[in-house]
């Protein structure tokens, strides 16, 4: 086991140093410099670049690159808040996004889990129909259609929900981003739900425990749903993927204050050190997740750290 | 029982049956009663090949049939669209901006007859800019215009045409390349398969979203950057289904009978295992389209998109967000023809994989 994690930590730690080095690499070989103000001599500019470490050798300024990420110190941003730490840009914003992507896996995976476990009960019903096609429908449309036409239908029409996100109502004001947000959680939760579900009902031992006399609620919750939601944990990474990419539109639509905001604009602005620096960020979150994910299986499912870590798609 | 114990029996169940004189007489054989034909009918199984079978169960699944449909119709509509609307896909008239859309015999009943309700400080008022317009009563734009005064029909279908041409690009792409990576890994196994598998697991570990991103920021962003983003971010996954597919086969005895002839690896692994697969790889690269569609889609609506004019359906979308409160009915089409593009791929993709393996089913 111990083996099987560290080699599963190796790896993540070998992804991340992968990606510090092609966000330097793309930092030190984009065209331009910090100083071309034309007004500057060349011994300034050696000056300049002797105090911000630019004259060093290549090998040294990635080191300190590496440090300074690790270390939470992304640099300035140029253009979306001229000369602001990014790390302070962060973390006004970070809670944000959090807190409405925890809402939204909370209410999708509930929803998902009632709708999934209703469609399996009632197999091949108007009610597994109306499931299946619910799920399909959540995993094939875009999360930003969705929350278009939450934030017309919702917010402009029926008024009931403000259309864009308010400071002062953070939980009000979040409700449209987060059922948004949650559609492709819920989706694929049911989905996989029902697939479980269907295996475990027709085993053996649920035979056998209903014909010890359990049924009901008891024999769906104690026995046929304990052993159905184990692998869940395999939706777990494009749950992830999902929650991420789908945090950067619904977070444009509603204006909220967070992270995918704060990169949408980098990227319009062209603002590099915002954009690198939540590259890393979502690249640090993302592995973290997936390490998680890959040693909670091994420690589930004995097979898997006896395959030596081969974890079959 | 061993090889020589079995030698044994043969030869002599050989030489038994060499020793015993056959002689038929009258009685073994009857005449078929009702003729040829009625024996060919009453055969109990009529060989079917496997490509018509999975065929036939995809024609009785009603949900892929109708995407199908709709696929074939949006196909269609993206060719043929642009040509008969009579506008260019980045034409400005001016005088013909935000206008509603407006379709020859439906507006008789009273619905796109250019009319829309326009959210005034003074209320709701409804306006019909075709009215104030000279010679407005011969104009039609079918799906209305946007705010620069550009026919949305034309650059509807047209968006759809950019749209399906990166997808299928970056999927076929993604196809050829992720399927002969994971060929070549699961063929050779081995060292190569570990260097192979690790190169791909840290690849893996990247963000999608990251990797396109950044590629974007750096190339110059258009039609191959864009393509090229997708292509990269695509493969893996390709790669792993065709490594296990080649895993599961390359033990089996008619791959040995190959290799015991004399086969080199390439011939192995492109005529021997490669079409015992591919279906299963169809499948996957059916289901990669619509993701594609969707990534293009995305990146668009966070402004790394298509450049203009040229348009996609993503770019068409992001651009009537900004006036979706006053003219709601600017971004109604693409997303339709999105939201039903993306679903008519994920059906057809389900029912294709049910109908090449019914096992699935389920799943």
């Amino acid at each position: 086991m111990a083996a099987y994690i560290f080699k599963r930590a190796l790896i993540a730690v070998l992804t991340l140093l992968l990606i510090v080095l092609i966000l330097f690499v793309l930092m030190a070989f984009l065209p331009g410099s910090p100083f071309n103000d034309e007004r500057l001599t060349v011994e300034q500019i050696a000056t300049l670049r002797a105090k911000y470490g630019l004259d060093q050798p290549l090998l040294a300024q990635f080191w300190s690159f590496v440090k300074n990420t690790f270390s939470g110190d992304f640099g300035v941003s140029y253009a979306i808040q001229k000369n602001v730490p990014i790390s302070s840009l962060l973390s006004g914003r970070l809670p944000v996004s959090m807190r409405i992507g925890g809402q939204a896996i909370l209410l999708g995976s509930l929803l998902g889990l009632v709708l999934g476990v209703i469609a399996a009960l009632k197999h091949n019903t108007v009610w597994d129909t109306f499931c299946t096609v619910l799920s399909v429908v959540g995993v094939s449309i875009p999360s930003y259609v969705f929350a278009l036409g939450l934030s017309y239908l919702f917010g402009f029409k029926l008024k009931w929900f403000p259309i864009l996100y308010q400071s002062a109502l953070p939980f009000h004001s979040s409700v449209l981003a987060t059922v948004a947000l949650s559609l492709f959680t819920m989706a694929s939760i049911a989905r996989f739900t029902r697939t479980e579900l269907l295996e475990v009902l027709s085993s053996d031992y649920i035979l056998f425990a209903q014909s010890r006399g359990i049924d009901g609620f008891r024999l769906i919750a104690r026995h046929a749903l304990r052993n159905a939601l184990i692998p869940v944990i395999t939706v777990l990474a494009p749950l992830v993927v999902g929650l991420m990419t789908g945090s950067l539109v619904v977070e444009r639509i509603f204006s909220v204050p967070g992270v995918g905001q704060l990169l949408v604009e980098g990227i319009q602005a062209n603002d590099y050190s915002v954009v690198t620096a939540l590259s890393f960020v979502y690249s640090l979150i993302y592995i973290a997740i997936m390490l998680g994910v890959d040693i909670l299986y091994g420690v589930i499912d004995p097979r898997i750290r006896l395959a030596k870590g081969e974890v079959q798609p | 029982m061993t090889m020589q114990a079995e030698k044994k029996a043969e030869n002599s169940a050989a030489e038994a049956l060499a020793a015993e004189e056959f002689a038929f007489d009258e009685h073994d054989f009857e005449f078929a009663a009702q003729g040829v034909a009625a024996v060919r009918a009453a055969e109990p199984v009529l060989p079917v090949s496997f490509t018509k079978e999975a065929l036939l169960r995809l024609a009785k699944n009603r949900g892929a049939l109708c995407s199908l449909f709709f696929i074939l119709l949006i196909v269609l509509l993206a060719l043929v669209g642009p040509l008969v609307s009579g506008y260019g896909y980045s034409q400005q008239l001016t005088g013909h901006d935000n206008m509603a859309p407006r379709i020859q015999g439906l507006e008789k009943l009273g619905i796109f007859n250019g009319s829309e309700a326009v959210p005034m400080a003074t209320g709701v008022k409804i306006v019909n800019k075709y009215e104030k317009l000279q010679g407005g009563e011969k104009v039609y734009h079918w799906f209305g215009t946007d705010v620069l005064g550009r026919d949305l029909f034309t650059r509807t279908w047209e968006g759809t045409r950019i749209s399906l041409f990166i997808a299928l690009v970056a999927v076929l792409i993604d196809m050829l390349f992720g399927m002969s990576y994971g060929l070549i890994s699961g063929y050779f196994g081995g060292k190569v398969d570990l260097v192979m598998q690790r190169i791909v697991e840290v690849l893996h570990g990247i963000p999608n979203l990251i990797i396109i991103t950044l590629l974007i920021i750096v190339l110059k962003p258009g039609l191959p950057t864009i393509i090229l983003a997708l292509m990269l971010t695509g493969w893996i996954g390709m790669s792993r289904v065709a490594r296990a597919q080649m895993l599961k086969l390359k033990e089996q005895e008619f791959v040995l009978a190959a290799r015991t002839l004399g086969a080199r690896p390439f011939f192995l692994i492109s005529k021997e295992v490669l079409p015992n697969i591919i279906g299963q790889l169809l499948v996957m690269s059916m289901f990669s389209i619509p993701s594609a569609i969707f990534s293009e889609a995305f990146l668009a609506f966070i402004g790394i998109g298509i450049p203009v004019p040229m348009a996609s359906l993503g770019t068409i979308i992001s651009d009537s967000f900004k006036s979706l409160t006053a003219h709601p009915y600017m971004m109604a089409f693409p997303v339709v023809v999105l939201g039903l593009l993306m679903l008519s791929f994920n059906l057809l993709a389900d029912g294709l994989r049910d109908a090449l393996d019914p096992r699935m089913k389920d799943r």
